[in-house]
């Protein structure tokens, strides 16, 4: 499966996923602290420097993640225009767009395994309650299951339209939640047969 | 100990995998994507506790870079934007829609509509309301305004998401874990 971290290496890819992590718990917080335009402006045009730092093709894929927003800013752009209060509505939308744009950089400049790896530490505190094995179990066989699960539910669509000349819907549901449940007691049974879940 | 394990996690992939079905394919005319009726089916199939931790399964892989949110988002981005409160609202959902599920003796179809309606609606809107006023700086009013534009879809999948629970009561009563 692909992930959403940039295949183009730059500087930001050589840093440790912790660090980053923390540097933007607190930008992303002081964003949200702070009310003056002209500060948010600059955060905005920090980001964007940011961006540029890791090349051309690397910023086009990160306003290419920032797509999904554009309805968001329509309406509060618009909302803002009409109530005559342009700076206000300007100042909230720099904020959105920043904060979304720099955790997106964190993202796209960490691997997954980095980034897994900062979670199952973060987790161990938790583990009594959570081995952290049994964590990192969890998110393999997710990752494992989805393009199983994915397969599947090609084939249940199939073999539904072979057999009727209807679209299968919300149908195709309840073989998949059924599949879904019969492969949890099976991976259970391989598992214990193993050793068990640690 | 397997048993819970694998659960949880073969719902939090069953939960990417329904984002990753097209839209258009559940109900015909209404553009919803099958994303929360995971959601809901985490809650009504596998309980209060399991469900709400496959939901958070979910979420931890979604934050570490899979694109697994209905329409290929992912990373800590969506963290930040205007649908923070139905993310952090979505394994409350799931917690809740499984606790109606298991203190209510009605049939699973009846119980499970309900359970999603008051979970995977009522519960989840209040956060996504609330997330979505802080971020856009909007008051509860007009957030709540911008969000009942889905609904009419989430109506239609809580329906779903009763009708499918009913059917896999019928066929193998003992996988209904919230029910066990």
């Amino acid at each position: 499966m692909l992930t959403l971290t940039s295949p183009v290496e730059t500087w930001a890819h050589r840093l440790p996923a912790g660090g980053k992590l923390a540097a933007l718990a607190v930008v992303t917080t002081a964003l949200f602290l702070v009310g003056s335009p002209w500060l948010l402006a600059g955060a905005f045009a920090g980001t964007a420097f940011l961006y540029l730092t890791g090349g051309v093709a690397f910023s086009q894929a990160g306003l290419r993640q920032l797509w999904p927003l554009w309805p968001f800013v329509l309406i509060v752009g618009l909302w803002h225009l009409w109530a005559a209060e342009v700076v206000q509505g300007a100042a909230i939308l720099l904020r959105m767009v920043s904060a979304v744009a720099l955790a997106n950089f964190v993202t796209m400049t960490t691997r997954l395994s980095d980034m897994l790896a900062v979670f199952e530490r973060l987790a161990r505190p938790l583990s009594p309650i959570l081995p952290p094995r049994r964590l990192a179990l969890a998110f393999a066989l997710v990752i494992r299951f989805i393009p199983v699960m994915l397969d599947r539910m090609g084939l249940i669509r199939q073999s539904w339209t072979a057999r009727s000349p209807r679209a299968p819907r919300w149908r195709v549901m309840v073989p998949a939640t059924l599949a879904a449940l019969d492969d949890a007691d099976r991976v259970a049974e391989a598992l214990r047969a193993r050793g068990g879940a640690g | 100990m397997e048993r819970n394990l694998t659960h949880i996690a073969l719902f939090a992939a069953l939960i990417a995998v329904l984002g990753l079905v097209p839209k258009l394919d559940l109900a015909a005319g209404v553009p919803i994507t099958a994303q929360s009726l995971g959601i809901m089916l985490c809650g009504t199939v596998l309980g209060a506790r399991r469900g709400a931790l496959a939901v958070l399964l979910f979420l931890a892989l979604v934050a570490a870079g899979l694109p697994l949110l209905s329409g290929g988002r992912g990373g800590i981005g969506v963290f930040a934007g205007p649908s923070v409160g139905f993310l952090v609202g979505f394994p409350v959902a799931a917690f809740v829609a499984g606790w109606v599920m298991e203190r209510t003796t009605l049939s699973p179809a009846v119980a499970a509509t309900a359970a999603s309606v008051i979970g995977g609606i009522g519960v989840l809107y209040v956060f996504g309301i609330v997330g979505m006023a802080l971020v856009l700086g909007k008051t509860l009013s007009e957030a709540a305004f911008l969000s009942f534009a889905f609904l009419p879809g989430d109506a239609v999948k809580a329906v779903i998401a009763g009708l499918v629970t009913q059917s896999l009561a019928r066929m193998r009563p003992a996988s209904l874990l919230s029910r066990a």
